[in-house]
């Protein structure tokens, strides 16, 4: 209702019948697509109910691991993989993505072809799909790790693609965000004698350290999500990430591994697990665009 | 009306056909331009954003075929005087207009009134040429479109006959189909000018017309403005003292006091210029002020 | 001495990232190309798709991105036209509306996948389709497309939204005559956004779209995907590497073929209606 009412208001301010109408139909198409998210919260709630009601939702925290045909549902172990996925992923590219943007933004001329040839590569990475990262994955890396520790198909395998695959978000943030620095702070830097790398450290750096932590955290939001290559890379065992080379399985894997067989109680404990994941992938990108100073919509 | 007509001659040789009541004045000797007519009548006009007033209290008549210039320094709220005019404070969420504005029996600040049809009655030129990023044909054809002239030729007729108007005819008879973007800032003002009058506007607001302009350029805007006398009435907001002198029969000036915008002075060009009443008058055209 | 030593570790870091993609570029270019072949694409998979080629799996996937395009562009470009000239600055429905973008906006694939086979699939009974999946993605990208047309819009210049009030046009004769010509190409770029997501997208097609691998007779019938075929090459059908390869390889020159055509109409636009300005 309240919604209908602003709306209304706001129609009555417009002058001329097509306006309003056009206005009016439009404002339907924009409830429908906000309307959108209550449907997919709803059936995902509607479809986890049954796993979630009757102390169902105990099992999810008190068994010790993932049995479905048991009748065991503990995710925490899950859990604990997809985090420290997202937290290995995300250590191991943040310097490596800053380190690019450093590079294009300060030591080889953006007008370049070096530069330039980069940038496409990063663009063009960033676009390909995660199932060809996981294809590269399974058959280049993991047989690599599997030579150092068998059996290959592990945490790290999944760490080392996420970080792959989560790179060009954080370069080219990173980028975008160095390059927005006013030229002044940092040709005052320059005037007060500081070295390139002390420029680069102590004034730039942390002038566009918002755009840079927002950058972050929705690559991070983006490993958490991913499904495909880490279903590919990471083994699939479910069990407590204890080993950088012990096999693991990540929330999302066992949704794509599970759905297809799943019935009652157990498909609606994959839903349950679905409304947690996109639950701790709203927090992240909400501090996501809390950092970035929410001017989206200048 | 097909008659070829050479540029700036146009309103002249249309005079009979509008049948409106005009001399032309003659500016060197001050005299009344017009048989002073209200043609818009401002009684009390105050304008405020998000509850700050911008103007106050403002009562003056426009005449009729009479060129009016606002003067005064930036921020004492001639634009937002304009904007009232045409209702083209509506697009701003949080302004709001108090008075009258008496057009043709109608108080255009509280009647109901169909915008559309007003604005194609008193039409509005900007600081900055805006040509739609179309061809040329289409940003004079679009408007007539819009205000239901469905027939080609005589589309044809009114935008050929807009463009000899403003002298743009011979300039780009040739290329109609090119883009507006491509014209000269000179070219683009008049064009936007021709647009404003191929709908046969009333009343022409004009905000700072020339000041976005080479020299040149806004020689020949300003020489346009001067034929639009008599035939439309003209309000223009202009931060250009000589070009007011020049061109204008009535002039008004605005003045900051305690940061909202009032009218200070108002009457005949010359004697607003030559023996101002009021000493900030006074100080402001001396140069003294502002 | 510091300032070398700092030069010489990012300059390697970024040459190392540089190196590690062109591996990955390279290694998916020459294992695809010598598996792909004329015969690759026209022939239907055999054998699990060890052998024969991928001919009904392009077709599917060319469905379901229409099915996906051709819902949300309109449904997106109304919403980023009210939310960018309808609304004014605050105004709760447009904020909510907003928010709500940006929420879906974050969502998960896999989850979409879980909304997909429980709304489209199950509860609105179209079963395992082309249908189910390209609606599924039609929700995914919405609200990126969305945001795209929403940016583009605002950035066209005010003062022809101006320019066509003054002249007593409509706001709907401004917006369709002028503001979304001059928006073109963002509505263009956020349409490839869109569609290279559609077309790299697995897991909300898995338990959508479906599997099967037939030639699909209507957008009915289960139909499976680019990358699902890549996927079940890789994980279930042992020797299908080659053939995962070049269907990698396929799918990676299709996304880059939807954006150089995608620039190509951009130029063309740019070059007719701005000449300069």
């Amino acid at each position: 209702m309240a919604l209908l009412k602003t709306s209304f208001l706001f129609l009555s301010s417009l002058k001329h019948q097509p306006d309003r109408t056009l206005s009016f139909f439009l404002a339907i198409l924009a409830a429908l697509s906000g309307l959108l998210l209550l449907l997919v919260i709803l059936f995902l709630a509607k479809e986890a109910w049954p796993g979630l009601t009757n102390g169902g939702w105990r099992s999810f925290l008190t068994h010790k691991s993932w049995y479905p045909l048991e009748g065991m549902f503990g995710i925490f172990p899950m859990i604990w993989a997809s985090l420290a996925m997202m937290f290995g992923a995300v250590l191991i590219a943040i310097p490596l993505g800053l380190s690019a943007a450093i590079v294009m933004r300060f030591y080889i001329p953006p007008t370049s072809l070096l530069a330039q040839a980069y940038r496409l590569i990063l663009g063009l990475l960033a676009g390909i799909p995660s199932v060809v990262y996981g294809l590269w994955g399974l058959t280049v890396l993991v047989p690599l790790i599997g030579q150092l520790h068998p059996p290959g198909a592990s945490l790290l395998a999944a760490i080392l693609i996420l970080a792959l695959m989560i790179l060009p978000t954080i370069a080219l943030t990173a980028l975008a965000a160095l390059e927005a620095i006013p030229k002044t702070i940092l040709s005052g830097a320059a005037a007060l004698g500081m070295s390139q790398k002390g420029q680069i450290l102590s004034v730039a750096l942390p002038a566009a350290r918002m755009g840079i932590i927002g950058g972050i955290l929705l690559s991070m939001a983006r490993a958490l999500g991913e499904t495909m290559a880490v279903l590919m890379v990471a083994g699939n065992v479910v069990q407590n990430p204890d080993s950088l080379f012990a096999p693991v399985r990540a929330l999302t894997a066992n949704i794509a591994l599970e759905m297809a067989y799943a019935t009652s109680f157990h498909r609606a404990s994959l839903f349950a697990s679905g409304l947690l994941l996109t639950f701790l992938v709203f927090l992240l990108s909400w501090f996501a665009s809390r950092n970035m100073g929410n001017n989206h919509y200048g | 009306m097909t008659q070829k007509q050479p540029p700036y001659k146009a309103d002249k040789d249309n005079q009979d056909e509008r049948a409106i009541p005009y001399t032309l004045g003659n500016l060197e000797a001050g005299e009344p331009c017009c048989i002073p007519k209200a043609h818009l009548q401002v009684q009390n006009l105050s304008v405020s954003y998000n509850n700050i007033t911008v103007l106050d209290d403002v009562s003056l008549d426009i005449h009729k075929g009479c060129i009016t210039a606002l003067i005064g320094p930036s921020g004492c709220g001639k634009t937002s005087f304009l904007s009232a005019l045409n209702k083209l404070t509506d697009l701003t969420a949080s302004a709001e207009v108090k008075g009258s504005i008496l057009f043709d029996t109608q108080n255009l600040v509280s009647d109901k009134i169909d915008v559309m049809a007003l604005r194609r009655r008193i039409g509005m030129i900007f600081q900055q040429p805006n040509p739609f990023p179309l061809s040329i044909w289409r940003n004079l054809d679009l408007p007539l479109r819009e205000h239901g002239f469905r027939n080609k030729s005589v589309r044809r007729k009114k935008i050929e006959k807009s463009l000899q108007d403003v002298g743009l005819w011979d300039e780009v008879k040739d290329r109609l189909q090119d883009s507006a973007l491509a014209l000269s800032g000179g070219q683009q003002q008049r064009l936007c000018i021709a647009r404003a009058l191929v709908l046969e506007p009333e009343i022409l607001l004009m905000d700072e017309p020339c000041s976005a302009l080479d020299p040149i350029s806004s020689c020949v805007v300003e020489e346009l403005i001067l034929r639009l006398q008599g035939k439309y009435t003209v309000i223009i907001v202009t931060h250009n003292l000589a070009q007011a002198r020049r061109i204008a029969n009535y002039a008004a000036f605005f003045w900051m006091k305690e940061r909202v915008g009032k009218l200070i002075e108002f009457g005949q060009c010359q004697h607003l210029f030559e023996t101002p009443k009021d000493d900030l008058t006074a100080a402001y055209i001396s140069g003294a002020k502002g | 001495m510091a300032d070398q030593i700092f030069k010489a570790v990012i300059l390697a870091c970024t040459a190392f990232i540089g190196l590690v993609f062109l591996w990955i570029l390279g290694e998916v270019v020459v294992k695809g190309i010598s598996h792909l072949s004329f015969s690759f694409l026209f022939d239907a998979p055999v054998n699990s798709g060890r052998a024969g080629g991928i001919a009904p799996i392009l077709v599917s996937t060319l469905m379901i991105i229409i099915v996906a395009v051709s819902v949300s562009v309109p449904l997106g470009l109304g919403v980023a036209v009210w939310l960018s000239e309808f609304t004014k600055q605050g105004q709760k429905f447009a904020t909510s509306t907003r928010l709500t973008l940006d929420v879906l906006a974050g969502i998960p694939s896999i989850v979409y996948g879980l909304f997909g086979n429980a709304f489209f699939c199950i509860y609105l009974g179209l079963g395992f389709s082309i249908l189910s999946g390209g609606l599924t993605l039609a929700c995914m990208i919405l609200p990126i497309f969305i945001r795209t047309c929403e940016m583009g819009l605002r950035t066209v210049n005010d003062s022809w939204r101006k320019g066509a009030l003054a002249l007593g046009m409509t706001r709907t004769a401004a917006i369709w005559h002028i503001l979304l010509p001059s928006a073109t190409p963002a509505i263009i770029a956020g349409l490839v956004l869109g569609i290279g997501r559609a077309t790299a997208e697995t897991a909300a097609l898995i338990f959508t779209s479906g599997y099967v691998d037939r030639m699909p007779e209507s957008f009915m019938d289960s139909g499976r995907a680019l990358a699902v075929h890549i996927y079940d090459l890789s994980m279930n059908v042992t020797g299908g590497d080659h053939a995962a390869y070049a269907t990698a390889l396929t799918l990676i020159i299709l996304i880059v073929f939807f954006n150089i055509m995608a620039q190509f109409m951009m130029d063309q636009w740019l070059g007719r209606k701005v000449l300069s300005s």
